[in-house]
């Protein structure tokens, strides 16, 4: 078998050598160039693409030497307007000490009265008593208290909805909510005048977002059957991509509400999910404070979501379900409310000067100058004086604040009035008086 | 005694005290095992998801209402596989609700299911004072004695719980200013401000400090909150390998020499992320070597101390004390009132410039509501108490004991053979468990055994290497350790955990005596 397969060899290797004895010429002279140039190429020094690379040591040196970074922080004027912030001495609630001065409220968003509820500071002691401050861990890791799951049960009760979850920072429950239903790919229509946190929301989330003019159904609808013409190009993508709409219930910088019922209408038109933020006009819209479906009569959407962060320290979460009582005890505050809301935008009307922004029944309210005198910076020092006219005579009120490079749409500058029910009403009488004074003043 | 290295020392003179760190590889077979065990539930999930749509067996799910079934669905099947077919298997041992003070014992609401974890029913008892290994009391401080928390009560009656508007507007209480200048003097800066959530502290205000053409330098296994404000903030982000200086130094000189990608300007700024312990590895951030690379190269320094405030230190001052360094060597100082004081909220500290521009531009401060006064009336007592300016030494000894406890129980389990993560000097101790069947199966017969330990697998940890985590707490007592580690004994043994092949139980001639003190 061995010699057979050494017969076999002995026999390839003579083929080898016949083959080289009869190949032509020419043929044996390409090959033996084409080896020469491989050796060549083999020994020869390899050529990279000029690059910075090439930089000796020495420069690279000498470059790090000469660089030079911006500053941290670019440096801020020592008279800016935040930086002389108003402090509050005690608690924020309908009679503030602002700057050592004492004044009727007008400016923390207190609507139903309950920073100063006995009640509400009783649940909240008991609570610190058994639990302590904080709950020294996120939802996941043994955060999760008792009353968290009862607070949620009464939101979702109270709300009407199947179910509910609370996160433990305001800001963070819109900008986390969005990303974890809308990712990259999907598309959002939102109202310009969205908050900044429904903003950073979108942004984190890395969808891509249409804006539609403010409250306008018509430009809404526009866009929305654009996307249609779109869809119909690509229907298997479309069956992937979520559609939502993201409104406020009631708008934090223009003080009205998004019409609702038109928006359920373009919903099952177009089979679009709503996102609605109801931060101001959850407790104070609708018959029972249920907020802006109970106003207008609409039934909610069902769903669930994920819970991200630290978790609520407990004492809030106690203050926030006995506060939850009160309003269900109590549904004819929310009346109460909306008569004093009325009262002060009627009286607030005709100052000449400044106009009034937002809705009858909204208890946030923004005066806006009526001309700008050219900058948004002398804008804002004039109604400043405006505010320090009526902190001087024991009204506190503040100016609205905005990121301003941050913003998408920048809203005016403007003052911010808040309605609360624990204002009576010669309080309210006079509220409107001084600013009417304030106004005259200062701007004529 | 022999110590695996990773991200290996590259310049030990620059430490004062030892620095040693452990990041023990398991044998081969384990990981193996491990991927067969993933393979063999996701067969088992394809079975069931099969099953499903075929509707042979019961669809748990939240489903769509009858008006909106031919809308697009919210969840895509193949993004959910993972949750449905493999967490769900384990949900019971997160989210398991407590009816107490998160204090060195809890009391837990038992819960069962009659769905496979689908769905969970009360049952109304209670068991109590189980061990708790999971929160993050280092310090002790989350507790109801009455005499502790006799300040927060009087605040709570005065100011009530809420602020209802922000920093900008009506929202800075006298407190505020209050607990700023405590947090300056306890960090020993010029000024600090303080925002009402932890997370939002890093997200809110990294955007404001950098943006569009400057360099972001994050470490490999930094938290949620810092990827988070690193993204939105627009900046170019580049991420070097976790501790390891010698990466973060190429990363930083080829930044400096190429300058932007593609037009090779100069940046305009470099910031380096970094945090004090990390939560998951329980590594101790190299800082002598970083701040040297950060005054060589002229970059910033963003230090995350969540977990290592009132921790490390020799008074608690954290990781900065802990290498005895100067505070004013690290740029901007961050860290949260969570876990080592019992209260919620974060802060950023530093220079005066710094924190007025974050006072001018940060978005928490123009548009979140501030923290809240009881909660900044812990801080203040926890601080107080810390800095002994009550006239106790009670913040101290709190440190001693954590200090002590921290040794203890990092060198039991290496004694007992198990594989740990992490520096010998922080309290957050990570136990590897690697096979996803075990996850369930330790948490469940601690709970059975009455200790409450937190397990985290993928995708909070690789694939690979699913961990319990153990967090030492001052308060805890010795007994309640050895009891711990009695039982992590007896259930390491029957599954089978103690993968270590340098136990003193493997090799007891290598052991020389040690001490479990503190060396002053």
């Amino acid at each position: 078998m061995a010699a057979a397969v050494g017969m076999g060899q002995q026999w390839v290797l003579v083929e080898m050598v016949q083959a080289f004895y009869e190949a032509p010429a020419y043929h044996l002279i390409l090959e033996g160039i084409l080896i020469l140039w491989i050796i060549r190429l083999l020994f020869s020094k390899t050529y990279k693409l000029q690059e910075r690379s090439d930089l000796t040591p020495k420069e690279k040196e000498e470059l790090i030497e000469e660089w030079q970074p911006e500053p941290l922080v670019p440096p801020v004027s020592k008279d800016h307007p935040a930086l002389n912030y108003n402090i509050v001495s005690g608690p924020p609630t309908h009679k503030i000490t602002v700057n050592g001065k004492e004044c009727i409220n007008f400016a923390s968003f207190n609507f139903l009265g309950l920073l100063d509820n006995e009640k509400v500071k009783n649940a909240a002691q008991a609570s610190l008593k058994k639990y302590g401050v904080g709950t020294c861990g996120p939802r996941g890791f043994y955060g999760t208290f008792d009353v968290h799951l009862e607070l949620e049960e009464r939101l979702a009760k109270f709300m009407r909805t199947e179910e509910a979850i609370i996160y433990s920072y305001g800001f963070a429950t819109i900008a986390s909510a969005i990303p974890a239903y809308s990712k990259r790919g999907d598309i959002v229509f939102v109202d310009e005048a969205a908050c900044f946190a429904i903003q950073k929301g979108l942004q984190a989330s890395r969808s891509n977002i249409k804006l539609f003019k403010h409250n306008d159904m018509a430009d809404l609808e526009r866009l929305l059957k654009e996307q249609e013409t779109e869809d119909q190009k690509n229907p298997r993508k479309a069956r992937v991509t979520r559609r939502f709409i993201v409104v406020e219930g009631l708008y934090m910088n223009t003080g009205d509400v998004c019409p609702l019922p038109e928006l359920i209408k373009l919903k099952y038109k177009y089979k679009v999910r709503i996102f609605l933020e109801e931060s101001l006009s959850f407790g104070v819209l609708g018959e029972h404070g249920r907020g802006i479906t109970e106003h207008f009569g609409i039934n909610r959407l069902s769903g669930q979501g994920y819970c991200f962060s630290a978790s609520l320290p407990p004492l809030l979460a106690a203050a926030a379900i006995e506060a939850l009582n009160i309003m269900e005890d109590n549904p004819d505050i929310f009346q109460t409310l909306q008569g004093k809301c009325k009262q002060i935008h009627r009286a607030l009307q005709g100052i000449s000067g400044l106009k009034v922004v937002g809705e009858s029944f909204s208890p946030a309210l923004h005066l806006q100058l009526e001309e700008s005198c050219g900058s948004r910076e002398n804008d804002v020092k004039l109604l400043k004086r405006v505010v320090d006219y009526c902190m001087n005579s024991g009204i506190a009120l503040t100016q609205a604040r905005y990121l301003e490079k941050e913003e998408k749409c920048l809203p005016p500058p403007s003052i911010r009035v808040v309605i609360t029910v624990e204002q009576t009403e010669q309080e309210l009488d006079k509220a409107a008086s001084l600013i009417k004074e304030a106004a005259q003043s200062v701007l004529n | 005694v022999l110590y695996f290295q990773k991200n290996g020392v590259s310049n030990g003179s620059l430490y004062k005290k030892p620095f040693i760190e452990h990041f023990e590889q398991a044998p081969m077979y384990v990981a193996v095992l491990t991927f067969l065990a993933f393979g063999l539930g996701s067969i088992f999930g394809y079975l069931r998801d099969f099953m499903r749509a075929w509707g042979l067996e019961k669809r748990n799910i939240a489903t769509e209402r009858e008006q909106q079934k031919d809308f697009v669905p919210l969840y895509q099947d193949f993004e959910d596989f993972y949750t449905r077919n493999l967490y769900m298997r384990i949900r019971d041992n997160w989210n398991r609700p407590i009816c107490s003070v998160p204090g060195p014992q809890f009391d837990l609401m038992e819960r069962v299911t009659n769905d496979y974890n689908w769905t969970f029913r009360f049952t109304g008892r209670t068991i109590k004072n189980v061990i708790n290994m999971g929160s993050y009391n280092y310090l002790g401080f989350a507790e109801t004695d009455a005499n502790a928390l006799k300040t927060v009560t009087k605040e709570l009656e005065k100011y009530g719980t809420g602020i209802c508007s922000t920093r900008q507007e009506m929202g800075t209480l006298d407190k505020h200013v209050e607990l700023e200048k405590l947090v300056a003097t306890f960090l020993g800066v010029e000024d600090a401000m303080v925002f009402g959530m932890g997370f939002a502290t890093n997200s809110m205000n990294i955007p404001a400090l950098v943006g569009k053409g400057c360099l972001i330098l994050s470490d490999e296994l930094n938290h949620t909150s810092l990827v988070l404000g690193a993204r939105l903030s627009g900046a170019t982000i580049r991420i070097f390998k976790h501790n390891n200086t010698q990466s973060l130094e190429s990363l930083l000189k080829d930044a400096v020499v190429d300058g932007q990608p593609r037009s090779h300007r100069a940046w305009r700024k470099i910031i380096i992320l970094v945090e004090g312990i990390y939560s998951m590895e329980g590594s101790i951030v190299r800082l002598p070597e970083i701040v040297f690379l950060k005054k060589k190269y002229k970059a910033y320094l963003y230090l995350d101390e969540a977990h290592s405030i009132g921790a490390v230190g020799a008074t608690g001052r954290g990781v900065v004390e802990y290498f005895g360094m100067n505070p004013d060597d690290v740029d901007v100082l961050m860290g949260t009132f969570t876990k080592s004081f019992g209260a919620a909220g974060g802060y950023i500290a530093g220079k005066k410039d710094l924190v007025d521009f974050l006072r001018t531009h940060s978005h928490s401060a123009v548009y979140a509501t501030s923290m809240c006064p009881p909660v900044a009336e812990q801080i203040i007592r926890a601080m107080k108490c810390l800095m002994g300016l009550d006239g106790t030494t009670q913040g101290l000894q709190r440190v001693r004991q954590l200090g002590k406890n921290t040794r203890y129980f990092r060198q039991r389990l290496h004694e007992m053979g198990f594989i740990i993560y992490g520096n010998d000097d922080s309290p957050v101790v990570p136990l590897l468990l690697f096979m996803p069947g075990k996850i369930g199966a330790f948490s469940r017969r601690m709970l059975e055994k009455n200790i409450g330990v937190v397990v985290v697998g993928f995708p909070a940890t690789p694939l690979t290497e699913s961990r319990a985590r153990f967090c030492v707490s001052a308060a805890h007592t010795r007994e309640m350790l050895d009891t711990v580690l009695s039982a992590l004994d007896e259930v390491g043994d029957f599954l089978l955990l103690k993968y270590s092949r340098y136990s003193k139980a493997a090799h007891p001639e290598l052991y020389e005596e040690t001490r479990f003190e503190l060396e002053d």
